[in-house]
């Protein structure tokens, strides 16, 4: 078993977790939360599946890099809509 | 290509333009930027009709973005699929823009401008996509403002339903994410015109999670039942235009996804799916049409025509054959609802501006008052009824052809009883509009520029129906 | 394009344009909104007359239009069409001034009329339609069209009659849908043609034939009202008179009888039919409606009803004609398509009048209204006697036809429904008449709207038409053997249907 391998089944198991999360949990943080840990599952396992060939493949890195900052940006949407929820939503758009 | 050519070529313009003019509304500040939008709406239409003859012409076209091939660059690509699409977002969002102005004339926001831009850039940046990851990235930033749309106005209801659309399509988009991960690491490309042939009859497991995974998201994205719950809230609690851009474009992006995944990427699988997938669809066209009669509110009313018409989409792929006749169902469904739908919640917007209400019971007596918008109503009503002559009667048609070419009975029955619920909840609004006002009724005036461009959008549904030769002409031609 | 392909068009635009703009139009524009009325039916009525002359030299009509790969849109206007065309074209001029009359001073006129210009530009298009898809593309356009009629007046009342209406008639367009559809993916797209284009088919799809039959039929025999999908008839009587009249009088229901002509004599042709043992049941269905239409109308004190029951059994006089196989019964059947038109619009006309002029709506309200009204009711008594078949009029020579046609077809049962149908049909006139013109009128008339101005006894505009249509019947009857009558053109038209029968 190589570590490429290892890297891509822990990050398939943090996205089964981050899953679960998100249907089974009802607190809205925790839900963005949960649906981190699945982006950060499916992030590991492009990045674990990059180094099976022995070399570094870093098509699926410059896929994983901008995966973050997309999920950066929808988390702060996300953390953005929770807080104005929870603040009773007043206020305009 | 030389320089001059490159330059021209719309492809990459039709991205770059919304974001231009997307990123000059936001530094413009609150309220303005109606007028940029409008022109350059007008320049991208020009863009995708110029396209479109070019496809038609030669055939499908590619682009490299910045002149970086893949694997390491994007590659744009327009197919006949891809153009069609383009056009409809077009279409739909110039009239929705002139609508869109004078609705905010009446009614305050802030963020409305920069924000229907970037849809519109992530919309046809997703349309012109040739691999899956663009594909994912152009996905989550169509959702992105999607929901910061949805959010619009602020109130409760619409920041609460925003948040659980915007959670419902980030698992979801995480869900594609991790099957784009799993089919990079079976084939070790991303590209679409690559993974076609690899991917034969029999595939690995992983290749068969990877099509699960990437499905079960896009149906989330496109309010499949049971997966539509998100959708009757966003859709009907959000300002009228933003309705309208959603339930016309949006879902048709990820709708336009499956219907990729399904043609060129995974088609055997998808052959194992598409027996599901219709019945979910004819479960969309029933529970949605039931509850579009229960509820009293107009937009509500609207907003589950969209869960049951989207259900039409889904009875194609049980009925994909190499005669190509659900495949034109699809699209020409796809884009006269994309037509209709539009047309109808503007329709919706401007009757909840007259009567100043939402419910259905405050409409009586509307007709006299703002009659092109019910006229517009109508037509789109027209469509949704799959009625001649309009492009939904066209799908409609194609639709039960091929059913019945294939001996499949049970879909008829669904398509032609979806025809007569949709008749239903439709003339339940007309007539409502039809009875005589009671005494004490006051109507707004409302902008004519509102009620002309719901008329427009209706009557090219309308049209559609009249003429759908050179449709059909781009997605045969323009196949990739 | 020629001359001969683009004639079709202006029929259609005759009456769709001046619809558009009428929409357009205020509600104080009266003069603007009359004359576009009447400007599209001349122009309507000189471009059928121009029709009427080339296709009885022997000239075609026709157009096309792709709307999709295998799918166009066909209009023909051959001898069958211009049955159609010219009975819808010549009545929608009177009821546009008929209905000036009667709406004057109502609410909502310029949506009125231009819904109106809608129906007739789409009973142009079924006429006129060429293949079965473009006979669908208006048959449903004309459902679309006329329910704003129907639900004019905004009471509930009209809600209701709407309702109904539009259940049966956008289910009998499901029907015909599925049938279209199917007989497409058999046959591929093929035009309506004199005796029929699925003979040549594989005789192992017979069994497919029936069934496409009985969807073809079922849908077109909603507005047909044929029973038991008559129901709407009756209840679309809630509509304004001058919608009973041109449409559910003529429009909306010969719709649906020409489809029932087209279906047998242009898609399955007549021969075929017969073999396939398809007529037998559609006599059968037809006698039913005949006699059950009339049976329901006995009992009906509301005179539009009344009249609306008496729409249902004429109407399948031509449905019968139509299925006795014999050119004797299409002569009946297709000449009755006219008369039945011109007698039933006079009646309804009439009907109207009563309604506007003295508030009267039942018959038993109606005694001494032939004192009162004495020329409305002339016109009355013409249509009810042509109902009834008595020499003269225009009733009596359809029936004679369709007798001569059950003979021919060895169908004496026939001659028995079409008696028995005569016997009733004075059963429930001969009271009305009676009433009016010989029950003493009472003092006067406590909802009189239009009172009598010396001689005049109600507005012009609504007593000329009646006149006219009831003048038209006796014509009809009377000069039947002229060359230019309904029933030589009839003639013409069967001659062309039956290709292997040598009259």
């Amino acid at each position: 078993m190589t570590p490429g391998l290892i890297y891509a089944l822990a990050g398939v198991a943090l996205f089964v977790l981050g899953l679960a999360g998100v249907v089974v949990l009802n607190q809205a943080l925790r839900r963005i939360l949960a649906f981190n840990l699945m982006g950060s599952g499916a992030f590991l396992t492009l990045v674990g599946l990059a180094q099976r060939d022995g070399g570094v493949d870093p098509v699926p890195q410059a896929m994983v890099l901008t995966g973050i900052v997309v999920a950066v940006a929808a988390t702060a949407l996300a953390l953005a809509l929770a807080r104005r929820l929870a603040q009773g939503g007043h206020g305009d758009g | 290509m030389g320089m001059a050519e490159a330059f021209l070529d719309p492809l990459p313009w039709l991205i770059v333009l919304p974001l231009a003019w997307a990123a000059l509304a936001f530094l413009g500040g609150p309220g303005r930027g109606g007028h940029l939008a409008v022109t350059g709406l007008v320049v991208q239409l020009a863009l995708a009709l110029a396209l479109a003859g070019q496809v038609l012409e030669n055939g499908a076209r590619t682009h490299a973005v910045g002149g970086w091939g893949a694997p390491l660059g994007i590659d744009l690509l327009a197919d006949g699929l891809a153009v069609a699409m383009l056009l409809l977002a077009q279409v739909v969002a110039l009239p929705l823009a002139v609508y869109a102005r004078a609705y905010f004339s009446e009614v305050a926001q802030t963020a409305f401008w920069p924000l229907a831009g970037f849809l519109i850039a992530a919309l046809n940046a997703l349309f012109l996509s040739a691999d899956l990851f663009n594909l994912y990235v152009t996905l989550e930033l169509l959702s992105l403002a999607a929901v910061g749309l949805v959010a619009l106005g602020g109130k409760p209801m619409q920041v609460a339903a925003a948040l659980r659309y915007l959670l419902v399509s980030l698992t979801a988009s995480a869900a594609y994410l991790m099957g784009v991960a799993l089919i990079y690491g079976t084939y070790g490309t991303v590209s679409i015109a690559t993974l076609a042939p690899l991917i034969g009859a029999d595939p690995p497991l992983a290749a068969w999670l990877a099509a699960g995974l990437m499905l079960t998201g896009l149906l989330a994205k496109t309010a499949l039942f049971p997966f539509h719950f998100w959708l009757p809230p966003a859709h009907g609690g959000a300002a009228a235009p933003v309705s309208a851009l959603l339930s016309a474009l949006v879902v048709k992006a990820s709708f336009y996804l499956v219907l990729r995944l399904a043609l060129d990427v995974f088609p055997a699988l998808a052959a194992h799916a598409a027996p599901i997938l219709g019945v979910l669809g004819a479960a969309a066209i029933l529970w949605g049409s039931w509850q579009a009669l229960r509820t009293p509110h107009i937009k509500m009313l609207v907003a589950w025509s969209t869960v049951a018409q989207l259900g039409y989409l889904f009875l194609v792929f049980p009925l994909l054959a190499p005669d190509g006749l659900a495949l034109q169902a699809g699209v020409m469904q796809a884009i006269a609802h994309g037509l209709a739908k539009a047309a109808m919640f503007a329709a919706a917007g401007v009757l909840m501006l007259a009567t100043g209400r939402d419910t259905l019971a405050g409409l009586a007596g509307v007709a006299g008052r703002v009659p092109v918008t019910l006229f517009a109503f109508g037509l789109a009503g027209v469509t949704l009824m799959g009625l001649p002559p309009s492009g939904g009667f066209l799908a409609k048609w194609l639709l039960i052809e091929a059913a019945l070419s294939h001996g499949q009975w049970p879909w008829v029955v669904v398509v032609i009883g979806g025809g007569l619920l949709a008749a239903a909840y439709v003339f339940k609004v007309l007539r409502q509009a039809f009875l005589l006002a009671p005494e004490d009724s006051h109507f707004h005036p409302v902008p004519r520029s509102m009620e002309w461009a719901a008329f427009v959008l209706a009557a090219a549904s309308v049209v559609l129906g009249l003429r759908g030769v050179e449709l059909m002409a781009l997605l045969a031609k323009g196949a990739a | 394009m020629t001359l001969n392909e683009a004639l079709p068009l202006p029929v259609l635009a005759s009456s769709l344009v001046p619809g558009l703009i009428i929409f357009a139009l205020p509600e104080s524009r009266i003069r603007l909104r009359t004359a576009l009325n009447l400007f599209g039916a001349t122009a309507k009525l000189v471009l059928v007359g121009v029709l009427l002359a080339g296709v009885s030299a022997g000239e075609t009509y026709g157009f096309r239009h792709e709307v999709l790969p295998g799918l166009e849109l066909v209009f023909k206007a051959d001898a069958l069409a211009l049955l159609f065309v010219t009975l819808s074209t010549v009545l929608w001029l009177f009821t546009t001034l008929y209905a000036i009359g009667y709406l004057e001073g109502a609410p909502h006129r310029s949506r009125f009329f231009g819904f109106f210009s809608l129906c007739v530009t789409a009973t142009m298009g079924i006429a006129m339609a060429g293949n079965l898809f473009t006979f669908f593309v208006f048959y449903e356009l004309l459902t679309l069209a006329t329910f704003p009629l129907v639900v004019h007046r905004g009471t509930p009342q009209a809600m209701q009659g709407g309702t109904v209406y539009l259940a049966y008639t956008l289910g009998g367009g499901a029907l015909l849908l599925t049938g279209v559809v199917w007989l497409h993916g058999l046959v591929g797209s093929a035009d309506f043609a004199h005796g029929g284009y699925l003979s040549a088919l594989d005789p192992a799809q017979a069994g497919q034939l029936k069934i496409v039959f009985l969807l073809l039929i079922a849908g077109v025999g909603v507005k047909a009202a044929i029973v038991p999908l008559h129901g709407w008839l009756p209840q679309a009587m809630v509509a304004p008179a001058p919608v009973s009249a041109l449409l559910h009088a003529v429009a909306v229901v010969k719709a649906g009888a020409f489809g029932v002509v087209r279906i047998v004599y242009e898609v399955y042709g007549v021969e075929f039919a017969q073999f396939l043992n398809l007529l037998t049941p559609l006599a059968v269905a037809a006698s039913i409606t005949i006699v059950w239409g009339s049976f329901r109308a006995l009992f009906q004190d509301d005179l539009k009803k009344r009249l609306a029951y008496s729409t249902v059994s004429q109407v399948s006089y031509i449905v019968l004609g139509v299925a006795m196989f014999g050119p004797l019964g299409t002569i009946g059947g297709l000449v009755h398509l006219v008369h039945q038109g011109i007698m039933k619009i006079t009646l309804f006309f009439c009907a109207g009048n009563y309604a506007e002029t003295l508030g009267i709506h039942k018959v038993s309200e109606m005694d001494g209204a032939g004192q009162r009204m004495p020329w409305t009711t002339l016109a009355f008594s013409i249509g009810a006697l042509g109902m009834m078949g008595v020499p003269l009029t225009a009733g009596a020579v359809s029936k004679a036809w369709l007798m001569d046609g059950a003979q021919a077809a060895h169908a004496g049962w026939v001659v028995w429904v079409l008696w028995t149908s005569s016997l009733l049909n004075a059963a429930y006139f001969l009271p009305i008449l009676w009433r009016a013109w010989l029950r003493p009128a009472p003092a006067d008339w406590p909802e009189e709207h239009i009172p009598a101005k010396g001689r005049r006894e109600t507005a012009w505009l609504l007593l000329l038409p009646p006149l006219v249509t009831a003048a038209a019947v006796l014509v009809a009857g009377v000069f039947a053997e002229a060359g230019w009558s309904p029933l030589s053109w009839a003639r013409l038209v069967a001659e062309r249907e039956y290709t292997q029968w040598a009259p």
